[in-house]
């Protein structure tokens, strides 16, 4: 009876599962390894966000006060190194380049970042973050493989430095290949190495902003279920109990 | 239920003074504590009172989330953002209520799945299985106007599509279309219409049609595994011996079934409320954009099997309204189940062979059509979106044939129990 129960219990779970396959199938890059519990991170996050992205970035659902509070950071050096605005504390990330000037200038108003990592997700931002190389043929005399012709500079080559991509070369044909990899043409301030971690702490700033409540949701949550767990355990020894005498 | 006798109600006190001016007591006994339940439900019985539940959950959630969203193009996503950081626990009313719409299909569609097995729908249980399809359709109005409320880019785009269907109707398809935007494209006026439809006028008449359905159920009884009639075998006190009332008795056990999906639905809501894009899909967490498409537009994962059967008809003469007339005709043929289905026998373990792999490959069709829906098209999930329309249709249009030349095994008197 108890087999039977749990393989009728188990075809369910598996219907309903099954088109979760199709999730294994999301995006190819490769994982960002940010951590969100890291509030040292997130802090250099922040720190890297308004002082390389928010000058054309705005994102407009955070405040400021927020992300002090949450990331532990005292409002004093709030306001003397974050913030570069004439904004309050309380006020949302503004960029501080106008919209019209951004169409004149790049062709289009650079995205709001409040919630890049959740539509886009972290690995895709911390592989565009990386991506970009030399191209002379683009405006801003850079392009991107994650985002072919990308309308954004690459404003961190003076850390990461200029990269050149290198594409297989294909047999008698005077076109690119399939790319293979990028090579540091112009070294930049930071080593490769260094600069994966500046690009890992950024965007793990962005999955904070994108939820600010993701920690606390799965605190909780953990004391929602053991409270579950218990109150289950007590309704099924009742259940038992009352059906004892059911023939 | 004249056939059936209660106990004496208390004349005295409030309670006396209540039931001489309204019948609560009657009621109660009733619907509650003397409500005779076939004492062999199993598993597959609970998915009833979990929808409820469900249903009880998005009400209320739904109603705080009101209090602070703004049905406008201009603020509604926005304010939607507004409610997951600035509005004390908005983003837990807001996360219960997203990952309710999905759970709610879930225990809708395993408690649809329980009817096609225990034949639920057949005689006297007609007009409950309608009723009960009546919801199912109120729920997919309900889920889709929702859906467009956080007026995100899949929000947008997926409005667009379902809408675009209307216009494929001949010769009245784009005033009608038309007409249900209220405006030539979803705009700031659609977006209107669809909260009130969502917030009052479906949830009015979903709430009456599950009143219906369960003062329907009440009235014939609630089927059961062995698909026999607990009605038939009545004791010397005139209730059937097989049943069991639904106080204490089902009320105990389906506590115990809450437990255990408030478990799973809690586990989603706190650890994974996006459910990997399914439950909340990211390009949702792009504001409407009428100028940018994301990269592929796919309903929500519940209207998938639909959605695939859509794609998988070709247009022929000049239209592409067959694949529309074949996704609802899909879902308007379990309305016909209880007609189709000719067995002697109501419930699939007295069921022979034929009836047994018909309903496995329906299962089995529903959820690979539910796969081809929510990914991009290619020819191999075309040849498959098209072999599984045909398994899906075939397992209702062939039912009256092989449902009556089917073996089927003798049904017993009683139901089958085995006490605890």
């Amino acid at each position: 009876m108890l087999i039977k129960k749990l393989a009728s219990a188990l075809a369910a779970v598996t219907l309903l599962a099954l088109p979760l396959a199709v999730l294994a199938n999301e995006g190819s890059y490769p994982h960002a390894e940010n951590d969100s519990r890291n509030t040292a991170s997130l802090q250099r996050g922040a720190r890297n966000f308004m002082n390389y992205c928010s000058g054309c970035h705005s994102a407009k659902f955070v405040r400021y006060n927020r992300v002090a509070t949450d990331l532990h950071i005292p409002e004093s050096e709030l306001q003397k190194n974050l913030m570069f605005t004439s904004d309050k504390p309380f006020d949302t990330i503004k960029s501080a380049m106008l919209a019209d000037d951004a169409k004149k200038w790049f062709g289009t108003v650079p995205p709001d970042m409040s919630l890049m990592a959740r539509s886009r997700g972290t690995d895709y931002i911390y592989a565009y973050l990386r991506s970009f190389y030399r191209d002379p043929s683009r405006p801003t005399g850079a392009n991107n493989t994650v985002l072919p012709g990308t309308a954004m500079p690459h404003v961190l080559a003076d850390l990461q430095g200029v990269q050149r991509a290198v594409y297989k070369a294909t047999e008698g044909e005077a076109g690119k290949g399939e790319f293979e990899k990028f090579e540091l043409v112009d070294k930049g301030s930071l080593t490769p190495a260094q600069y994966d971690e500046f690009v890992r702490d950024t965007v793990n700033f962005l999955q904070y902003i994108g939820e600010p409540i993701e920690n606390t949701r799965k605190d909780l949550g953990i004391w929602v279920l053991l409270f579950l767990l218990m109150f289950t355990s007590f309704a099924y020894m009742l259940y038992k109990e009352y059906w004892k005498d059911v023939h | 239920m004249g056939t059936e006798n209660y106990g004496a109600t208390q004349a005295t006190g409030l309670w006396g003074w209540i039931n001489a001016r309204f019948p609560l007591d009657k009621m109660l006994k009733e619907h509650v504590t003397e409500y005779y339940a076939p004492k062999n439900f199993n598993f597959w019985y609970l998915f009833g009172v979990l929808s409820l539940v469900v249903l009880v959950i998005q009400l209320v959630t739904g109603i705080f989330l009101t209090m602070n969203y703004k049905p406008s193009a201009a603020e509604a996503f926005a304010s939607v953002e507004y409610i997951m950081r600035d509005v004390e626990w908005g983003w837990l009313i807001r996360y219960l209520h997203s990952t309710g719409a999905s759970a709610f299909f879930i225990v809708v569609y395993l408690h649809m799945f329980r009817a096609l097995m225990y034949g639920s729908y057949r005689s006297p249980r007609e007009l409950l299985w309608i009723f009960g399809m009546l919801i199912y359709l109120c729920l997919m109005a309900e889920a889709f106007m929702g859906y467009l409320l956080p007026w995100g880019n899949m929000s947008y785009w997926g409005a667009q599509v379902i809408v675009s269907l209307f216009g494929t109707i001949p010769v009245i398809g784009d005033s009608l279309a038309e007409w249900i935007k209220g405006d030539y494209f979803i705009s700031d006026i659609t977006l209107n219409r669809f909260f009130a439809l969502h917030v009052i006028a479906i949830p009015l008449i979903l709430v009456f049609l599950v009143v219906a359905h369960i003062l329907a159920l009440h009235e014939v009884g609630s089927s059961n595994p062995d698909g026999v009639e607990i009605k038939k075998t009545k004791g010397p006190d005139g209730h059937p011996v097989d049943g069991i009332r639904f106080h204490p008795y089902m009320t105990v056990k389906d506590t115990f079934g809450l437990g255990m999906f408030l478990i799973v639905f809690c586990g989603i809501v706190f650890f994974a409320p996006t459910f990997g894009g399914l439950f909340l899909e990211g390009p949702n967490f792009d504001q409407a954009n009428a100028m940018q498409t994301p990269p592929h537009i796919a309903p929500v994962w519940y209207f998938t099997p639909f959605y695939a059967m859509l794609r998988a008809v070709p247009s022929f003469l000049g239209t592409q309204v067959w694949g529309v007339i074949v996704m609802f005709g899909a879902i308007a043929l379990l309305v016909f189940l209880p007609w189709l289905d000719r067995s002697p026998v109501n419930s699939i373990r007295y069921k022979g062979m034929i009836s047994k792999v018909a309903l496995a490959l329906f299962a089995v069709s529903f959820v690979v059509l539910a796969y081809c829906g929510m990914t991009p098209p290619s020819p191999t999930l075309l040849v498959l979106s098209r072999t599984f329309t045909a398994v899906y249709f075939a397992f209702f249009l062939l039912m009256p044939w092989y449902s009556r030349i089917d073996k089927t095994k003798p049904v017993p008197e009683r139901v089958t129990y085995h006490a605890h």
